[in-house]
């Protein structure tokens, strides 16, 4: 852990900046990631940066901690220029802490190893101390108010919200002078966001600098001393307090009109999927029926089956008990493989985009393209003409990366970019049943309007869409119907669109209060 | 209790102790069927002796794949080190002991140049060791063109004595030579490496220091295999290092270290190694032509690497199920 004495190096005056970044410009390949962009950031104050997917949040981040060189400009952490090379351990050394919204933890590492990657306590002659790994690291996740997280556990097993803690944990534990959080609560639970609220405002008030980035705006509202707003690779502005509606213009420089899309309108059809006391993992014994051109919203507390649902329903784990059936027709789905075999036609879009087999290198078109790619060959060559036509309209459907740059890499766009491309990916194929988990996860304001609407979009063809949000404001206004799970079975069903997620949040609590 | 019996369940880093336990056992079947009685102590001797140099160089080889890197260039370090121990080891008392020091310095220095090539050139390991392995092999055929050369008995009783298990000794140090290692921060930062080097490094890992580390530290394992092997065979041969490319991988994957990097153990590789060695004593006492010798070491790589496969699969299952 760093020693105390580094915050005496803390200059008392007020009027130095803890982070300030001027002129910076940075390109990815083709893509001008930020351009002349300027950040400033007081010691005890808790900044957010706002901005829309692709806006160069991400980049300006990773420029301050040094994890990417910029191409221009300069960067001071308390009034000290660093150099402009790629040196992530030097910029600890001045006190600078960042979690990375892809998580920076080694996932063959246990938690322990992670946290003490760095510092390991170590015996007299240097050695690492291995016994005493797993009681550091419990002191350090206590110290921090984490019980719930097994120290020798490998990390890659733990859930995706247990790994932000950690990572957060890790960042809290280096006692930084800057920390820098991107994206830290679009993992969390509700709980835990409060948690980490309380260590930014603690680590604000001893006089550190907390930069963070958020798409929910109640938090930036809630948290934020001040707000930076991104467009297009560079700020736009810099304010003490800003509404939400002005921040949304200021972020897409277009107004939002009406954010759900009205689902009431749309048509629903026949029942396509049946299931029948499905049991599995945490789930017990859960029947609904699924119909065309329906969107059933899947909510409750986190972690009351919702994923083993999906996962069950995909093949990726084994149903202990109960029945599927598609079409009337009783099915078995053991592997992903039989759910996307044409007939039955399951998708299956997940919230975690590194692990859905997204193809980094390729193109956008290439990555949407490759489910479909026997349909548009024609002895074993692939006819690219029938291809970029498909591919060119429906990335201008969804708005990936402006359009016309179908040929950029995919690992070069910012996270809701690539989810559109998750999801055109299957807009190309004959699924006739989406499951839709989580899908607008650390996703901006304006980029989870077009996957709405597109979530709309699909159902309007006939697709029947199952849904599952961490957000319940997204259930409540997005579904024509609400299952509430609840200890793996349904407690309720509340007909949609509800509208208001309280009275989802209200449905979920109720029970539990009658078990 | 439960976690002993977790611990004895075979997952794909406990894959080299199961194999070289089976190997074990193979080879005491095949010997005593063949020859109407049990190893001597001069049988086992020859093992262990016969063995050490791929001990070495799959120690070395293990470091560099957990970081997710590969060294085909171990042949043409160990074609190397032998042509030189061979030609300059020579003379009596302390000074042969001062050009073993210099030939480990020699396998450390290659080792190095490969780090170099691989961290700060960012040249995929397979093409720089591929490369350097050809320079490597070429300078081992300057020093020493024909096979010839020879080493100091003093030398030899003391690394391979052909009467005394000194050898028993080196693999020790070997294995406590890892164990120390894995408890330096350097031991823990190569699987932090291996594991996703992104990360490694947004974490503040000097990961090229380490890449160079685990290269040099290669070339010094094979420097160390190098002495091993000129003191068993008493000569040296500039092409000596060749077989090690494929034995030393071989090893590492049968002893379950993940290809990938960040997953298992240079322990594992060592019995990788005791297990490859065994199995050419289990082909000879089993009447088998040598000619066919590599057919039956690929065939058992395969069933080995398959293997592992199958724990890994079935440690998968189990742990969803969990």
């Amino acid at each position: 852990m760093r020693p105390m004495s580094t915050r005496s190096e803390i200059p008392p005056s007020a009027a130095v900046l803890a982070v300030r970044a001027a002129g910076v410009h940075r390109a990815f390949g083709g893509v001008q990631a930020l351009r002349d962009a300027s950040f400033a950031a007081r010691p005890g104050e808790i900044h957010a940066l706002a901005g829309e997917n692709g806006a160069g949040k991400s980049t300006l981040i990773k420029v301050l901690c040094g994890l990417i060189s910029a191409d221009r400009g300069t960067v001071e952490i308390f009034g000290q220029q660093v150099r402009r090379v790629v040196e992530p351990a030097a910029r600890r050394r001045l006190g600078v802490a960042t979690a990375f919204q892809e998580l920076s933890l080694l996932p063959d590492l246990t938690v322990a190893e992670n946290l003490l990657l760095q510092d390991p306590p170590r015996g007299r002659l240097g050695l690492v101390r291995r016994g005493r790994l797993v009681p550091t690291a419990d002191t350090i996740l206590r110290k921090y108010g984490v019980d719930y997280i097994d120290s020798r556990a490998t990390t890659a097993d733990l859930s995706v919200a247990h790994r932000q803690i950690v990572e957060l944990v890790r960042v809290l534990a280096q006692e930084p002078r800057v920390v820098i959080l991107d994206e830290p609560t679009a993992a969390l639970p509700d709980r835990q966001v409060e948690w980490l609220a309380g260590h930014m405002r603690r680590l604000r008030d001893a006089g550190c600098c907390v930069i963070f980035t958020s798409h929910r705006w109640r938090e930036i509202e809630q948290l934020a001393d001040r707000v930076t707003v991104f467009r297009n690779g560079t700020q736009v502005a810099t304010r003490d307090r800003i509404s939400e509606a002005e921040a949304v213009t200021l972020m897409s420089g277009r107004t939002l009109a009406g954010t759900y899309p009205d689902i009431s309108a749309l048509p629903v059809g026949e029942t396509v999927l049946r299931v029948d006391e499905l049991a599995g993992g945490r789930l017990r014994k859960v029947s609904f029926d699924l119909r065309r051109g329906e969107i059933l919203g899947v909510g409750g507390l986190a972690g009351q089956g919702q994923r083993d649902l999906f996962l069950t329903l995909f093949g990726a784990r084994r149903a202990a008990a109960g029945t599927v059936s598609i079409g009337g027709e009783q099915v078995v789905i053991r592997r992903p493989k039989d759910a996307i075999r044409v007939g039955l036609g399951i998708a299956y879009v997940p919230e975690d985009r590194k692990a859905e087999g997204l193809f980094l290198p390729l193109s956008i078109r290439d990555n949407v393209a490759l489910a479909t790619l026997s349909r548009r060959s024609a002895g074993g060559f692939v006819r690219r003409r029938a291809e970029r036509s498909a591919v060119t309209s429906i990335s201008e459907q969804l708005r990936i990366g402006g359009g016309r740059a179908s040929n950029q890499a995919v690992g070069t766009l910012s996270g809701g970019n690539q989810q559109k491309v998750v999801m055109a990916r299957w807009l190309l194929t004959d699924a006739r049943i989406l499951l839709l988990f989580d899908v607008t996860r650390g996703v901006d304001a304006a980029t989870k309007h077009d996957i709405y609407q597109l979530v709309a979009d699909l159902a309007a063809q006939g697709k029947a869409i199952l849904f599952h949000s961490s957000e319940t404001e997204e259930i409540a206004n997005l579904c024509h119907r609400v299952l509430v799970l609840r200890e793996g079975r349904i407690s309720a069903e509340l007909p949609g669109p509800v509208g208001d997620a309280d009275q989802i949040v209200a449905a979920s609590l109720k029970e539990a209060s009658d078990a | 209790m439960r976690d002993l019996i977790g611990r004895l369940v075979p997952t794909q880093a406990g894959l080299g102790y199961i194999v070289l336990v089976a190997t074990a056992a193979a080879y005491l079947i095949v010997y005593t069927s063949s020859l109407g009685r049990f190893p001597t102590s001069f049988d086992y001797l020859s093992i262990l002796n016969t063995m050490l140099p791929l001990v070495f160089v799959a120690i070395g080889q293990s470091l560099v794949v957990l970081t997710g890197g590969i060294d085909l260039s171990v042949g043409g370090i160990v074609s190397l080190c032998v042509a030189v121990t061979a030609t300059t080891v020579t003379g009596t008392g302390i000074a042969p002991f001062g050009w073993l020091i210099v030939v480990l310095v020699l396998g450390a220095a290659c080792g190095a140049i490969n780090g170099v090539i691989v961290a700060a050139g960012r040249i995929a390991p397979i093409l720089a060791t591929l490369a350097t392995l050809s320079i490597f092999t070429g300078l081992a055929l300057w020093v020493l063109p024909v096979p010839g050369g020879s080493i100091p008995s003093v030398v030899r009783n003391v690394l391979s004595n052909p009467n005394v298990p000194t050898g028993l000794i080196w693999l020790g140090v070997a294995i406590g030579g890892w164990l120390v290692l894995r408890r330096t921060r350097f031991g823990m930062r190569i699987y932090a490496v291996g594991s996703d080097e992104t990360s490694a490094r947004a974490v503040g890992v000097p990961a090229g220091r380490v890449k160079l580390g685990v290269y040099a530290l290669s070339g010094l394992c094979g420097a160390l295999a190098s002495v091993f092997y000129v003191s068993t065979t008493t000569a040296g041969d500039a092409n000596a290092g060749a077989p090690f490319i494929l034995t030393s991988i071989a090893s590492v994957v049968v002893g379950g270290v993940a290809f990938t990097g960040g997953r298992g153990s240079a322990l594992g590789a060592v019995a990788g190694a005791v297990a490859l060695t065994l199995v050419i004593d289990v082909l000879f006492f089993a009447g088998i032509d040598p000619l066919y010798q590599s057919l039956f070491q690929g065939l058992f790589l395969v069933v080995a690497v398959l293997l592992g496969t199958v724990a890994t699969l079935v440690a998968r299952r189990r742990r969803a199920a969990a």
